[in-house]
């Protein structure tokens, strides 16, 4: 029988198989940044160990960063990144720090440097490492003590995961983005649906879609409870990486796309579950809920809990709905929101930018709203600041700030106060995700920058012609 | 890492799903670079509640959590664990746990222990009733008692031999660096380097 992307990218990193154990499973690249680390490194110290490849990990400065000039004012968020500069150092690890030009969120960086590529492995400290599997890299994310195992092995003892195909099929309306997709896959599947699996997004959607739209969509299966996402790479991803600095050149290149062109889930592999998702008649998504599995298309209604069978989610719609502030029966659309947030590791890539931006030129955003875009990475600033997209939100009234993990899960300054509501592009909208008391309703980058427009959320479909 | 074969302590009943990684220990509690500490952020937002079930002080002193189903859901922030652990609790019981969290537990000393949805129900019934109720959880057996109830639980094969020994996982991989170096001999080399090309 054929196998599955993933399981061939596994069995390529098998460095020991035992009965009765886990694989131990070689790692190709390790990210760090400052949250998940300083145990880690801590761990090694108590033990007299070093970092095994210290050339295969790469560490930035994200979680904690502030996004407005200027250094960090919190002493405990100082004390963190100071905590992994000096870690760095002792350990010769590789560290992009703030105000260095490759510096931003640790799921942006990799790509574009080039550092992911298809069939590695790849492994951080955090859940949405799950974004680089639309490279066709089998990447997720680890807990603490993992970290250290990977500093110290290069390896982790893994039980193999099982496999989903989430086929997308049919072409995407004007309008509708990956992120819409996966909102709509969370909320088919649960946010326990993709446990114990790697999901595989396949399908004509998923063909025609760039690089960028592909990590959206991976970032964010950890929300489905997958442990990772993958696409297969093609040459959308090859094209990608041509050129990029740590893409591979010359007689390499072309060693690597050969290799990388035989990473497809072989005709008669088999799936543990499949998910079909239409394309074409997807329309624009959000959530209402405080879990990312309670989302609607947007032209829907806050759900009644009444009609949630059994007890247990009659329950947690109730105490979501009044986390949330909102009544059954209203309709999406006319909820208000506070501010709105364009960024983080799932939209804060150039073209999440644009997207936002197409719609917000030549608009205002709306009296009484705060709208932020917060680039993922100083790399993704410059290049908006060059094609004057961050006039185009300057001028309609936005605030175009530094790159960081920001309002995604307000470790720095940028937090929503207790009741404040967000329309948010980033990944969670779990209670007090944004800050104590906040509500967030997820989206993407176009019915942010259309929200933004008019105040409540919206669709770019709901804005009357700009002027 | 401690040995645990088998622990009685009083029972938390717990009556949500969905209890993410970020409701476990908010974001703000993560600034810290110790391993230890974290109790005081533990459902730092809920403890505001009084009704929040651990300021009962029937279970304010209690180690075995009995949560709903997709527990640890969210973030991978090992924190969780740690917040838990450093609170009292060395046992969770659920009818589905998150993939990372379950990991993050095994590997730092905290069972994470899947029942039945109905035996997690019939659990939530019992401690709350009789508020203070000892549950003894027993890993050699798979077993967990509550008054005259024996529940079956499951739980990795792996995971459960390294707590019963109490084995630290590093040392256990560095028993085979030979095979490391062989595997990493055969990497092909245009793999991508961190170093500067």
């Amino acid at each position: 029988m054929g196998r599955t992307l993933a399981q061939k990218v596994w069995e390529q990193h098998v460095v020991r198989r035992a009965d009765g154990e886990p694989d131990l499973l070689y790692i190709d690249l390790h990210l760090i940044h400052e949250v998940t680390s300083p145990q880690a490194f801590e761990g090694l110290r108590l033990a007299g160990r070093s970092v095994r490849r210290p050339d295969l990990t790469v560490a930035t400065e994200d979680h904690n960063v502030p996004t407005t000039p200027g250094p960090i004012s919190d002493p405990v968020s100082k004390t963190q990144v100071d905590t992994l500069r000096a870690n760095c150092k002792e350990f010769g690890v590789k560290l992009f720090p703030m105000g260095d030009a490759e510096q931003g969120i640790v799921h942006i960086i990799g790509p574009q440097l080039g550092l992911t590529q298809p069939g590695m492995t790849i492994v951080c400290g955090d859940s949405h490492t799950s974004t680089h599997g639309a490279f066709g890299a089998l990447s997720f994310g680890i807990g603490t003590s993992e970290v250290e195992h990977v500093m110290a092995t290069q390896t982790l003892p893994l039980n193999p995961f099982k496999t989903m195909a989430i086929n997308i099929e049919g072409e995407l309306p004007d309008g509708v983005t990956s992120k819409d997709i996966i909102l709509a896959v969370i909320a088919k599947i649960g946010t326990g649906g993709g446990q114990g699996y790697v999901l595989e997004y396949r399908g004509s959607a998923v063909r025609s879609m760039s690089m960028e739209a592909r990590m959206t969509m991976c970032n964010m299966s950890i929300e489905a409870g997958a442990r990772a996402g993958m696409v297969a790479p093609d040459q959308t991803t090859f094209d990608y990486l041509k050129g990029r600095d740590h893409a591979p050149t010359g007689a390499d290149w072309d060693a690597a796309v050969a290799a990388w062109s035989q990473l497809t889930t072989d005709d008669d592999a088999e799936f543990d579950a499949e998910v079909d998702i239409d394309a074409s008649a997807l329309t624009p998504f959000v959530t209402w809920g405080t879990n990312p599995g309670q989302g609607l298309p947007l032209s829907s209604n806050v759900p009644d809990p009444e009609t949630f069978s059994g007890e247990n989610e009659k329950a947690a719609a109730q105490r979501a709905i009044e986390y949330m502030g909102l009544t059954p029966g209203t309709p999406l659309r006319e909820i208000s929101v506070d501010t709105v947030f364009l960024g983080s590791c799932t939209n804060g890539r150039i073209e999440d930018l644009r997207a936002a931006a197409a719609i917000i030129k030549g608009r205002k955003v709306a009296p009484g709203v705060r709208m932020l875009v917060v680039p993922g990475s100083a790399k993704v600033r410059l290049q908006a600041e060059a094609e004057g997209l961050d006039k185009v939100f300057s001028d309609a009234g936005a605030e175009w700030r530094l790159a960081g993990c920001s309002m995604c899960l307000g470790m720095n300054p940028d937090q929503l106060s207790a009741g404040e509501r967000s329309a948010s592009t980033s990944n969670r909208n779990f209670e007090g995700r944004q800050g104590k008391g906040g509500r967030t309703h997820l989206v993407s980058p176009l019915v942010a920058a259309a929200t933004a427009v008019r105040g409540t959320l919206s669709s770019p479909a709901d804005l009357a012609p700009s002027a | 890492m401690e040995k645990f074969t088998q622990h009685t302590g009083v029972g938390v009943p717990l009556r949500r799903s969905n209890v993410d990684t970020d409701q476990i220990i908010p974001a703000v509690y993560l600034k810290r670079v110790t391993r230890t500490g974290f109790e005081d952020g533990l459902f730092a937002a809920w403890r505001g509640d009084e009704t929040f079930v651990l300021n009962n002080p029937a279970y304010a002193s209690g180690s075995v959590l009995v949560a709903g189903p997709d527990f640890g859901t969210g973030s991978s922030r090992e924190h969780a664990v740690w917040a838990l652990m450093d609170y009292g609790f060395r046992v969770v019981l659920s009818s589905r746990f998150a993939d990372i969290f379950r990991g993050n537990s095994g590997k730092a000393g905290l069972l994470a222990a899947q029942l039945r949805q109905e035996d997690i129900e019939l659990l939530w019934k019992l401690l709350e009733n009789e508020p203070g109720t000892q549950v003894t959880v027993d890993l050699e057996h798979r077993t967990v008692t509550a008054g005259e109830h024996v529940f079956g639980f499951q739980v990795d094969d792996y995971i459960r031999w390294r707590l019963l020994e109490g084995l630290d996982d590093i040392s256990l991989t560095l028993r085979h660096a030979d095979d490391i170096t062989n595997f990493e001999s055969e990497r092909p080399s245009w793999k991508p380097s961190a170093a500067p090309a």
